[in-house]
């Protein structure tokens, strides 16, 4: 692959700034690859590498030329922030140009997971894909029944584009009926089902916003809400949440659209959840990343500004829209449609919270998945516009899904013992929407997907992450523990205080900012020692038995008992810390003593790891060697394991072919 | 004075108790003279309520009909309420609880009427002596001498009667720095740190005044730390501008032309009033139910609870900093140099040293640096943060150490030997207790009081194996490095296991802390398990081959 125009694929004597420690800056050399952007440490011992995919560039920024060089500072969408000094101005001219034109691939094709290669064959790709069936979901929910069907009126995607060609709605609603319906519906995205309760039969229905505008009606519509309460015969009401403020509602009628009037439709309750539009939650994730990026703030800096983003506020609407759902689902017996205004953010957002709320099978790794192929990838969350994929309007991105991941670890702070997966299974995730190095979140639709032949030319995250699922286990889960059981209660509405900044995610490769030592981890030791200890348990309890039975020698015991015992010496976590000061006094490194850059030498010369924690991912631990470079640098105290497993950044080692100058 | 006298009404039924999370449970109010009991009626659930009434912070009381109610609030911040049928009852209930909640007299306080109903194995009052201490010290250094001249409290009536000083210093010379020294708290050793031989010393500010005064003894005693040609650092807790101050009413700060080896460092860590506002604040934010997101974050930033964590932890890192990373000594001084600095010197020994990281090790690191070393708990902790009564004494210092202490435990969660529930213990204490420990502002108080004839120690009673497996951390493996934690905002949190421990309910988290109990233990049970089996193993073994060699 070639790198367009003649623009450099290395340049020397660069320097990475630590984020936190302006003082720390390593020297080395920054590749340009086809996918890649690549930063060598000189430091020989080390060599520490820094990859970062040109998909998970949100920005680049070039600064006034100091005299120290020209500064260039790039953003990427997993929160990783790469400030490098490069010596000549010219150099770091000809990088911003080139990455300017790689972070902003114009065609699909040029996305990495269409270069990818993990080295799996044909059969082993389909198996991938297969994972995650969305018919065998819809089963488990208990449907097709005597109230739902499958229906194929939108089989060539004729009726909507941005839904998937199968779709679930009740057995009364007719052909004519939901195309009726599709008409008076923002982009034909008609009322179909999310989620199904099958203990009570009540469900969770999804559209866009009726096109009403001031008086304007549609029976077809009508008698579709009207299937859908039916479908529930336990509840003689249903409810339409419109998850816009109500502002937002009534403006969106002046053009033609806007909300259900209660007197045109029989029993329904309408209700309004304000959650705001997509302009606003990227404008206040964009304030939350400036605090997170401040240099030494305060603690009122970071307070002030974490509450001037708003960004909890948001996460929070979010959340009490999904209770709200969940509750009627669940206590009141009722149904529930959902809407915005295309019905694919929000909307989402709210349908898939709620279904996490309700049924413990989404709070497992597997579940997950499917909650996400079902609410997010088959209903047409536009992926490409919103994560930026290719070169686009900047006004259609947003962060709507990461909220929606962010919900999901507010609750497992909440619930620890809820969920199958942890953390670090979240942040894997979202960093795989953005790395578009899996097929799975391509394009805006499934129309667009198949047309593009996604699963035959790439790969399934879900495999990937399938395959690797022993690093993304919670240990406090237990299938049989109460919390995993039923619906999951939050608190709700007044606990404010419940909602905590992220520092996981959005702060994720300050390293140093976060515990030095994981409860998970340690958790998943003991663990994988106790199950091998209760292997070990039985062996010996035969070897036991026939030793006693026979009282004959048998020296395979002896052995073996060598071997075990090797085994059992390891502790179950041999966790050592490596961690240095922080600037805890600026004055500190002007002080005269014996050796001036005693501070600095030694901070990195107390590097400790984790060697039994290590991830079992081949791919994951692959790149930790070749990554470590990332966690190193963008932290002052690497401690691999300590916190999370360096991201699988997408690149295979193959692949990545420096590019000569 | 008779308890009888101020309980008009000792007993009234039908009371009904409301808790957050809790149904409300009727039953017969008793009040007798140092607890509130509730019990309730019904055979089914013996609920019980008995409270200190030197654990209520205030009272406030309402009537709607002849219907009172009562809410009291406590010092662990606990909010409770009671329905009590009757106006005059009540009334009286009222009155009773505010003056039993605040009497005056220390040997009125429950602790000399409380008679253990547990077996002492070891004395408490005698677990951590001072003698132990140096006896230790002086395994590794001979540098160091203890010194007796504070026998009768005649030197420093806030120092214990024996302190730790440099060998080359003698008692003639420490009687002059302590008439240097604010309050006559003269430097002494607070720390020494193995692994390089540096040492932590604290004291109070110097009296330097306008005029610049100086003691060449003082100058002696803390050069006398120093190795030849190397330097040292005096943190001063103070911003320059407050120590620049403080010369104007006869205090001040080390001269560099005077102690020409040490540089100064001023941090600023606040004090008294600041602190309480600060906490009454923050525990007002948590309480309110009713504001929405954002009110929330600009209440817990306004009350700055958080900020003074993160500057107390960052002198406390800068001072191990300057000891481990610079190999410097360190003396460390506000200005009386019973807060701020025993803060500092305590939080930057968990830092440094493994030790103070064990159950034991932190009983010993409470009682070292800051029940020894003078800080005045009678006077800081006579109320919390719903009292009304504004004292000019009252401040959570001792809070604040806790909070940063589980700020690093959080941080570092396998490197401790004790588990949150252990700090949260020590908070309660130190503000009602059955226990004498936290009595008096001074070992002479101490004294005084004959608290160790009268009086049971906390440590009595936390020791004993029973007690003290309620407070292990099932995580814990010894770690014997220096921890430095990271003082980012991003890191620190609201302490909820005590700011919003009864406000919300930690029915999820208390789960997930046995699961992971269940988890560990589990795995050490299959140890023991496989570790016999393989010993039988080995014997029968053995015994076959001596049956086959024969």
């Amino acid at each position: 692959m070639k790198v367009a125009g003649n623009t450099k694929g290395r340049v020397e004597n660069v320097r990475l700034l630590d984020r936190v420690s302006s003082r720390k800056a390593a020297l080395g050399t920054l590749y340009l690859t086809a996918t890649h952007v690549i930063f060598v440490e000189n430091a020989s011992e080390t060599r520490k590498e820094t990859w970062v995919l040109h998909s998970q560039i949100s920005s680049i920024e070039k600064q006034a030329t100091t005299a120290t060089g020209c500064p260039l500072l790039i953003r990427c969408k997993n929160f990783q922030v790469i400030h490098l000094i490069i010596p000549q101005e010219r150099d770091c001219h000809d990088v911003y140009i080139s990455l300017i034109r790689l972070a902003r691939p114009v065609k699909y094709e040029e996305l990495y997971c269409f270069s990818f290669n993990p080295k799996l064959d044909k059969e082993e790709r389909e198996r991938g894909w297969k994972l995650v069936d969305l018919n065998e979901e819809y089963n488990r929910m208990g449907i097709p029944n005597n109230y739902w069907q499958i229906s194929d009126v939108n089989r060539d995607y004729g009726v909507c584009d941005s839904y998937p060609t199968e779709v679930y709605v009740p057995k009364s609603a007719t052909a004519h009926i939901i195309v009726g319906s599709s008409k008076f519906r923002s982009r034909r995205r008609f009322p179909a089902l999310s989620y199904y309760c099958k203990d009570n039969n009540t469900s969770i229905c999804r559209s866009s916003q009726p096109l009403s505008g001031f008086s304007a009606r549609c029976l077809e519509d009508e008698q579709m809400l009207q299937a859908i309460r039916k479908a529930n015969p336990g509840s003689d009401f249903l409810y339409v949440v419109d998850t816009r403020p109500k502002l937002n509602a009534m403006a969106n009628r002046a053009a033609g659209k806007g909300y259900e009037n209660e007197d045109n439709y029989s029993n329904i309750k309408f209700q309004f959840i304000g959650i705001e539009n997509i302009h606003v939650m990227r404008n206040s994730l964009q304030k939350m990343l400036e605090v997170c990026e401040l240099k030494s703030p305060s603690m009122s800096d970071f307070l002030w500004g974490l509450e001037n983003s708003g960004w909890l506020k948001h996460i929070k609407a979010i959340m009490d829209a999904g209770i709200f759902i969940a509750k009627a689902v669940a206590e009141e017996g009722v149904s529930v449609l959902v809407h915005c205004s295309d019905g694919w953010d929000r909307t989402a957002q709210v349908c898939s919270v709620a279904s996490l709320l309700l049924d413990p099978y989404y709070r497992t790794m597997k579940g997950f998945m499917v909650l996400i192929e079902k609410d997010w990838v088959s209903f047409g969350h536009k992926f490409n516009h919103r994560y930026g994929n290719l070169d686009g309007d900047p006004k259609e991105i947003s962060p709507v899904i990461d909220q929606f991941i962010e919900c999901v670890w507010q609750l497992m702070e909440q619930f620890p013992c809820a969920f199958e997966f942890n953390e670090r299974f979240l942040i894997h995730v979202q960093h795989h929407i953005y790395s578009c190095q899996f097929g799975n979140f391509l394009c805006n639709s499934q129309k667009e997907r198949r047309e593009l032949k996604i699963q035959e030319r790439t790969y399934s995250l879900w495999a990937h992450l399938w395959k690797n699922r022993a690093d993304y286990l919670n240990p406090l889960y237990r299938s049989d523990h109460s919390q995993t059981q039923a619906t999951l209660h939050p608190q709700i509405a007044s606990c404010n205080f419940l909602y905590k900044f992220w520092s996981g995610m959005y702060n994720r490769f300050e390293k140093g900012m976060h515990p030095r030592q994981s409860v998970t981890d340690y958790l998943m030791a003991v663990k994988e020692e106790t199950q091998q200890l209760e292997e070990e348990l039985e062996v010996l309890g035969e070897r036991l038995a026939s030793l006693q039975k026979v009282q004959s020698n048998d020296n395979k015991v002896k052995s073996k008992q060598q071997d075990q015992n090797k085994e059992l010496g390891r502790s179950t976590s041999n966790i050592s810390l490596a961690n240095t000061p922080q600037e805890y006094n600026s004055n500190l490194k002007s002080f005269p003593s014996r050796s001036p850059s005693q501070g600095d030498e030694e901070d990195s010369a107390l590097i400790l790891t984790q060697d039994n924690l290590k991830s079992s991912d081949p791919d994951l631990s692959a790149n930790s060697d070749q990554e470590s470079g990332v966690e190193d640098l963008s932290c002052r105290s690497p401690s691999n394991g300590g916190c999370l497993p360096s991201e699988d950044s997408g690149k295979d080692s193959d692949e990545a072919v420096f590019l000569a100058v | 004075m008779e308890f009888a006298e101020l309980i008009k009404t000792p007993r009234v039924d039908n009371v009904v108790l409301h808790r957050p999370f809790y149904p409300a449970v009727e039953g017969t109010l008793c009040l007798t003279g140092h607890h509130l009991i509730l019990s309730s009626r019904r055979q089914d659930d013996a609920e019980e309520l008995w409270l200190l009434h030197s654990n209520i912070d205030s009272i406030e009381k309402r009537f709607v009909g002849s219907l009172g109610t009562i809410i009291i609030k406590c010092k662990d911040l606990r909010i409770i309420q009671l329905d009590i049928p009757g106006m005059e009852e009540c009334l009286n209930i009222a009155s009773s609880i505010e003056a039993l909640s605040t009497l005056d007299s220390v040997t009125l306080m429950y602790p000399f009427f409380y008679r253990p109903m547990f077996e002492v194995v070891e004395d408490g009052w005698r677990s951590f002596l001072p003698e132990q201490e140096f006896e230790l010290l002086s395994s590794i250094t001979d540098e160091w001498r203890i010194s007796c001249i504070n026998k009768e409290f005649s030197v420093c009536p806030s120092y214990p009667p024996v302190v730790i000083v440099p060998k080359s210093i003698d008692d003639e010379a420490l009687r002059k720095v302590a008439m240097f020294r604010h309050s006559s708290r003269f430097p002494v050793l607070s720390y020494y740190h193995k692994k390089n031989g540096m040492v932590m010393m604290r004291s109070s500010q110097p009296l330097t005044g306008t005029n610049g005064r100086r003691c060449k003894e003082d100058e002696k005693l803390i050069n006398a730390t120093l190795r030849a040609g190397k330097r040292g650092y005096i943190i001063d807790t103070r911003s320059l501008n407050v120590a620049q101050q403080a010369r104007a009413k006869g205090g001040g700060f080390e001269q560099e032309a005077h102690y020409p080896q040490w540089r100064r460092i001023h941090k600023s860590i606040e004090r008294f009033n600041i602190l309480q506002e600060s906490l009454i604040k923050l525990v007002e934010a948590c309480n309110d139910q009713s504001h929405n997101m954002d009110r929330w974050l600009s209440k817990l930033e306004a009350s700055n609870w958080l900020t003074h964590v993160k500057e107390i932890l960052t002198a406390a890192c800068l001072a191990a900093q300057c000891i481990d990373r610079e190999g410097a000594s360190v003396l460390v001084h506000g200005t009386e140099g019973t807060d701020s600095t025993l803060q500092v010197t305590s939080l930057a020994q968990i830092i440094l040293d493994p030790r103070c990281r064990t159950i034991r090790g932190f009983e010993s690191l409470v009682v070292r640096e800051w029940l020894q070393a003078g800080h005045p708990f009678q006077q800081r902790c006579a109320q919390s943060a719903y009292s009304n009564s504004k004292q000019k004494w009252e401040a959570p210092v001792f809070l604040l150490f806790l909070d940063c202490v589980w700020q690093i435990l959080r941080q570092f969660p396998c490197s401790f030997e004790f588990s949150e529930h252990f700090l949260i213990m020590l908070f309660e204490h130190a503000y009602a207790s059955q226990f004498g420990t936290f009595l008096g502002n001074n070992e002479n108080e101490r004294s005084k009081l004959k608290l160790q004839q009268k009086t049971m120690s906390l440590w009595s009673w936390v020791n004993r194996p029973q007690e003290l497996s309620k407070y292990k951390n099932p995580l814990f493996e010894a770690n014997s490095l220096v921890i430095w934690p990271s003082v980012a905002p991003q890191s620190l949190q609201l302490w909820e296991g005590v700011f919003l421990r009864w406000n919300r309910s930690s029915k999820f988290l208390d789960e997930a802390y046995e699961e992971m109990v269940t988890l560990i233990e589990y795995n050490k049970q299959l140890k023991a398990k496989v570790n016999a089996l393989r010993r039988k193993l080995a014997e029968l073994e053995t015994d076959d081959q001596m049956q086959e060699n024969a």
